[in-house]
């Protein structure tokens, strides 16, 4: 079932994203996005009746660790990258 | 709870237990509950490039115990899904849960009210599900501009988020399923259930439903947030539906033509107040998380936890009635105290041979001291063998009823061992031979007394036991009643 990519549509994932984009570029990417899934699409193609459907690319389950607790980073070295911190905190714009 | 409003409520409820991990669920940072901010962290919990999550195994363990315990189908095989969203305590920008494929559906909890309230049924449950845990951001509200701070000590901490049904229809049932709920993750010790703590959130879906001249009208549905206690829960469902309800009356605005709407409890203005809506919040574009593998449940691991599981709070009450007689009342109040104030009646019932007298005891003598001092039954000064034997003398007729609570006292205050506390107290047993001759000498000093009991007035002898009393202290007053009417009688 082909979806139709149309500006409108561009715009909200774009939001979901926070990606601003201007007109022109949404434009642009309405015309790329519907190629691609063009593109995309051409697997249905294929008859996959027989197939089992698969949640991963690995034929790989059950992979667990034991719960032992291990090392931590340093406060230091975990707020290392942050655009702005306070020494114990990561700070951003307030959010309330 | 006045059951005569014009409308009914439906209520479910979304409840986030963490689970008893020492780690976190897909890295190995502890999950202390208040060390210092940032603290409890890796590249895996912040989301740093390169990371990758591996499953806590007792995490997952204990969310499958659950589960088996709600009575859920459980699939052969579960997978994790990322949930795209953006905020500031999320920091890989998704939040690892799970979505086409929980591990539990469809399972039920029964709930009851021993005072009669309402009528026992069950409330199902429609998913439970392991996820993680966001970071904590904490708002400086006296500064009003200021930054947002974020400790993420908390970020990949496991959660089972466990889904109702619709079917809850009061305020008071929703309180009482989720005690219910409480006990039950408690005897399973998946969860400390520590709200306080955030180890149990509760988040509740409601709208009322009207009958009118035109069919049956729904109120547009309500998600309440921010209830810290149960108490708050019931008090936030009861204003809420007031409020739908003279909502509606003003605005005629249904489920239909009116979209959800998030309110948030505020505990000191007991209102629930409208919260900011997060544009485009449901479009999460789930997809499978291609970092983790799937899991599979084979049959014979659920039977194992289904062995495993020992006795739940709602066949442990029926057995208590049953094996030892006592009523829904005592048995709920005893369950609903956890497995070692139970496991503790148990003793006593055994050891002292009346179980109704050791369920009256623990209830009101032994529970008064754990609400008191706020301890569990394990700090109780007194051991089980201990009451048993005060009790079984009660039983025997060698303490009075009155002596034995001094006794236990004694016991309690002091942590004296009970022949100790019977020692200090100046008790001894009264030997019938001592006591006839304590009653004869009674009768005998009080003529006008067993003159009135001859001419009827039997309740007259009761001067006799409160001097028998005075002179000993020990004697059990019934019995002393029985030999004084018996000596009046004879000397007719």
């Amino acid at each position: 079932m082909p979806v139709e990519i149309n500006p409108a549509l561009v715009r909200h994932i774009a939001e979901l994203a926070r990606l601003e984009l201007d007109d022109q570029l949404i434009q642009r990417l309405a015309s790329d996005l519907a190629e691609i899934l063009a593109y995309v699409e051409r697997l249905d193609e294929l008859d996959t009746e027989s197939v089992q459907p698969m949640a991963h690319a690995l034929d790989l389950t059950d992979v667990f660790a034991d719960d032992v607790p291990g090392p931590c980073l340093e406060r230091q070295e975990a707020l290392a990258n942050a655009p702005k911190k306070d020494g114990e905190f990561f700070l951003v714009p307030a959010v309330l | 709870m006045s059951q005569a409003v014009p409308y009914t409520i439906v209520i479910g409820l979304e409840v986030h237990v963490q689970l008893l991990t020492r780690t976190k669920l897909f890295c190995r940072c502890p999950t202390t509950f208040g060390a210092p901010p940032n603290t409890q962290t890796c590249p895996v919990c912040l989301g740093l490039p390169g990371a990758l999550p591996v499953m806590n195994r007792r995490a997952f363990e204990l969310a499958l115990r659950t589960a088996v315990a709600l009575q859920c189908r459980i699939p052969p095989r579960t997978k994790w899904d990322r949930k795209n969203y953006f905020y500031p305590d999320l920091p890989k920008g998704y939040q690892i849960s799970q979505y086409d494929l929980p591990l539990a559906t469809n399972g039920y909890l029964e709930i009851a009210d021993p005072a009669g309230r309402f009528a026992p049924k069950p409330i199902r449950i429609r998913r439970a599900h392991l996820e993680e845990d966001a970071g904590k951001s904490l708002h400086d509200e006296a500064a009003g501009v200021a930054d947002s701070r974020i400790d993420l000590n908390r970020a990949g901490t496991p959660l089972l988020e466990i889904v109702t049904e619709p079917d809850i229809r009061s305020p008071l049932e929703a309180k009482t399923f989720l005690s219910e709920l409480k006990l039950l993750l408690l005897y399973l010790e998946v969860s400390d259930c520590n709200m306080q703590e955030g180890s149990l959130r509760v988040d509740a879906n409601i709208n009322i439903h009207i009958p009118t001249a035109s069919g049956m009208v729904a109120t547009p549905i309500v998600e309440v947030k921010n209830m810290n206690s149960f108490r708050a829960v019931e008090r936030a469902l009861q204003y809420e539906a007031e409020r739908q309800y003279v909502e509606w009356q003003a605005t005629g605005l249904t489920k239909e033509n009116a979209p959800k709407q998030t309110r948030g409890w505020d505990d000191q203005a007991e209102v629930t107040v409208a919260q900011r809506r997060k544009e485009e919040s449901s479009d999460y574009r789930y997809f499978p998380d291609p970092d983790l593998a799937e899991v599979t449940i084979p049959a014979h691991q659920i039977e194992r936890l289904r062995d495993e599981m020992g006795e739940l709070p709602g066949a442990l009450r029926k057995r208590l009635e049953q094996q030892y007689g006592l009523d829904a009342y005592a048995s709920d109040v005893l369950v609903n105290q956890g497995k070692a104030v139970v496991a503790y009646f148990e003793q006593v019932a055994r050891q002292c041979g009346d179980a109704r007298r050791a369920a009256n005891w623990i209830q009101q003598d032994v529970l008064r001291v754990l609400n008191e001092r706020h301890i569990g039954i394990e700090q109780y000064p007194v051991a089980a063998d201990e009451l048993a034997e005060l009790l079984r003398q009660v039983g025997d007729g060698q303490l009075i009823t009155s002596r034995a609570r001094e006794v236990l006292e004694r016991m309690v205050q002091r942590g004296e061992k009970l022949e100790q506390a019977i020692a200090a107290l100046g008790i001894q047993s009264v030997s019938s031979n001592q006591l006839r001759e304590l009653c004869r000498q009674l009768v005998e000093a009080n003529p006008r007394i067993a003159a009135d009991v001859r001419a009827g007035k039997r309740q007259a002898v009761g001067a006799l036991v409160g001097q028998a009393k005075k002179r000993n202290p020990n004697v059990n007053p019934a019995e002393v009643q029985r030999i004084c009417l018996e000596l009046i009688e004879q000397s007719e």
